[in-house]
């Protein structure tokens, strides 16, 4: 009666060395962020040592570190961990569910639509409060139409869904275009720093603002895993297994949008982050959406801090969006060519 | 990992279970190596196991209509399964039989009639529901890159997971382990599924669709990738887990002589109506190959039972000068 099943089964322990497996990125990517935290913290025009940053911290340093620390530099950083996170995983929910490694958060039209509300405010002269909420209901509304004409007969299909990303960022893209022309120069430049991406100046006020929805929306975006993982077998087969394909594809395509959406209004069309980081998660957990999504927030996060950091390091400070987009693309390159020489992305 | 039970023994292999079943069992497994050791010929056994009198029905189509767009391809069809049978769909191409088991898998749906799981509609029940009980080995398959074979089977069991299940409880995995064994795809459990061969690949889908614990498993044309000693190696499988688990199973097969072998019933389609379904012997005959396929065939009694030899397309003869 009592037969060991590892006689039968010799391969039955090798299921904890995967979750070994998984426990090495995880240190590497979170003792990366606690470092790239503190050295945005301590780095900057005036730069602290660790005992000052130490004693800031704690509240008992001199009045001036105290508030570069508290006042302007913490709530940069949570911010850029905030928009990285979502960005990646906004990224990796995309991904999965289009089965499309080109995927973007923004491919859904969000930064077409986001894009061109800013730019009409900015154009109308209306410039600071209103850019975080204009961008966030353009970039959902955008979202919104792309799925209203992908959606027939009560089907969704990934192919629909792209192209009428397609088409509305094309369209809104134009008309942004128009207007950037049309308005005038000092406005264009304002327009710009914000379609580029910037964390400058970024306080409390609009951390406190966002961090809940952000907080539900990651949260719920990794419970979506076990859905992304069906969904990457095909229409076909996902439905065998009992997915409703209309139904997951609403659920994941709203959570993604909503954090994209957040994103932007934050900090603007910060590009690459999204599209690059799931590729790296999954050179480095493989393709279980269980772990691509939490890693890709993760990812995301030190991604972006470490783009903020750099961004500001600089003589004159650059906007985060072009560090991402000039680190961003030899990476997306570097992944490609490891790809065709045969590495699994 | 700490959620396993060693010794759990009700999912053992046949060869460690005692008792006249096991020894049943090993019977059936000689039988299968017999076959690509020895040829087919000490294979065929009538499988007369389930005579459609004594199952009871457990999945039914009532007079489904539809197609993809607006124009329909199944004219109204009625068929009716034996809980334990084997049906097999044949056809011509674009007579409707892989769109009519699209129909059977929810994969699309009727615009009228029904299909009816265990007397309930599947389209109308919760996806989830009807997923416990009905599994699909599709024709074609993504595969997902990295993914290994564990990982593609484990996604089997989803139907059975609450959603705010993470990871497969003890009694998931035993399922898994099971699915594996089955297939015998133990040994190529942390195999990407990409780097498999056809063969296995089809293996670790249907260890997949095991791994859902269906009571009825269709499957669109599982052959038509591979070579003939995968093959009868995927219908000997099939065969067993239809004969020992009383799986019910339908087919959609383009080979005749693979219908003709290894079903209890044949469902001859032409033009998205049902023209003749039965027992193999009794519809393989040269008029209902004639009406379905328009060749002249005729019927061999050969050691693995009645085959077809198809001798030419009628109209080949008579439209010469």
């Amino acid at each position: 009666m009592q037969v060991s099943r590892s006689h039968l089964n010799p391969s039955v322990s090798a299921r904890p060395l995967a979750r070994r497996r998984t426990i090495v990125p995880f240190l590497a990517l979170s003792g990366g962020l606690v470092l790239i935290i503190a050295f945005s913290l301590a780095h900057g025009s005036v730069s602290l040592t660790v005992k000052e940053l130490w004693l800031a911290i704690l509240g008992q340093g001199t009045d001036v570190h105290t508030t570069i620390l508290w006042d302007l530099r913490l709530p940069r950083v949570l911010a850029a961990l905030m928009v990285g996170s979502s960005l990646g995983l906004a990224g990796a929910l995309l991904q999965g569910m289009l089965r499309n490694g080109l995927a973007s958060p923004f491919l859904l039209g969000i930064s077409a639509g986001a894009g061109l509300v800013v730019v009409l405010l900015v154009g109308i002269g209306i410039w600071q409060i209103w850019v975080p909420l204009g961008a966030w209901a353009g970039a959902v509304f955008t979202a919104v139409m792309v799925y209203f004409l992908a959606c027939t007969r009560n089907r969704l299909s990934v192919e629909r869904l792209i192209l009428s990303g397609v088409a509305f960022s094309t369209f809104f893209g134009a008309i942004q275009s128009m207007l950037l022309l049309l308005s005038e120069d000092g406005r264009i430049q304002a327009a710009l720093t914000w379609l580029i991406g910037s964390l400058n100046g970024r306080g409390w006020k609009e951390v406190s603002m966002v961090w809940p929805i952000f907080a539900i929306a990651i949260l719920l975006g990794c419970l979506l895993a076990r859905q992304v993982n069906i969904l990457s077998l095909g229409d076909d087969l996902a439905t065998g297994l009992g997915t409703s394909l209309l139904r997951s594809r609403l659920m994941i395509g709203a959570v993604a949008t909503i954090l994209a959406a957040g994103a932007v209004s934050v900090a603007g069309l910060v590009g690459f982050v999204g599209l690059i980081v799931p590729h790296g998660v999954r050179l480095l957990v493989g393709t279980d959406y269980r772990l691509v999504l939490p890693f890709s927030a993760l990812g995301g996060a030190l991604v972006l801090a470490t783009a903020d950091l750099i961004a500001r390091s600089g003589p004159t400070e650059l906007p985060v969006g072009v560090v991402t987009s000039v680190l961003g693309a030899p990476v997306f390159i570097w992944l490609l060519y490891r790809r065709s020489s045969g590495g699994m992305v | 990992m700490s959620n396993r039970q060693p010794g759990t023994p009700q999912h053992l292999t046949p060869k460690v279970k005692g008792g006249s079943a096991a020894s049943e069992q090993q019977d059936m497994l000689r039988d299968k190596t017999a076959v690509s050791a020895a040829g087919p010929s000490q294979s065929f056994e009538p499988s007369s196991s389930s005579t459609p009198s004594a199952g009871e029905s457990c999945f039914q189509a009532h007079n489904v209509v539809g197609g993809y767009g607006v124009q329909n391809i199944i004219h109204g069809i009625d068929l009716s399964l034996i809980q334990g049978e084997w049906l097999t769909l044949v056809g011509a191409n674009g007579s409707g039989k892989s769109t009519f088991l699209r129909f059977l898998s929810r994969i699309l749906k009727p615009s009228a009639g029904t299909v009816l799981l265990d007397h309930q509609d599947i389209h109308r029940l919760n996806p989830t529901t009807v997923a416990r009980k009905l599994a699909l080995l599709p024709q074609q398959q993504t595969l997902p890159a990295g993914l290994t074979v564990e990982q593609l089977v484990s996604l089997g069991r989803s139907p059975h997971q609450p959603w705010w299940q993470w990871e497969l409880d003890a009694s998931g995995w035993e399922k898994v382990d099971q699915a594996l064994l089955w297939t015998e795809l133990e040994s190529y459990r942390h195999r990407p599924v990409s780097d498999l061969s056809g063969g296995e690949r089809q293996r670790a889908f249907l260890a997949l669709a095991l791994a859902q614990e269906p009571q009825v498993l269709l499957l669109d044309e599982p052959t038509t990738f591979l070579d003939i000693h995968y093959q009868l190696q995927l219908l000997e499988l099939l065969r067993r887990l239809n004969q020992e688990r009383s799986l019910s199973i339908i087919t959609v097969l383009h080979d005749i002589n693979l219908a003709t072998r290894y079903s209890d019933r044949l469902a001859m389609m032409r033009q998205g109506k049902l023209w003749a379904i039965g027992p193999t012997t009794e519809v393989l005959t040269p008029a209902n190959l004639k009406a379905v396929f328009d060749v002249d065939a005729v019927i061999l009694d050969t050691p693995v039972g009645l085959q077809i030899c198809p001798l030419a397309p009628p109209d080949t003869s008579g439209a010469a000068p």
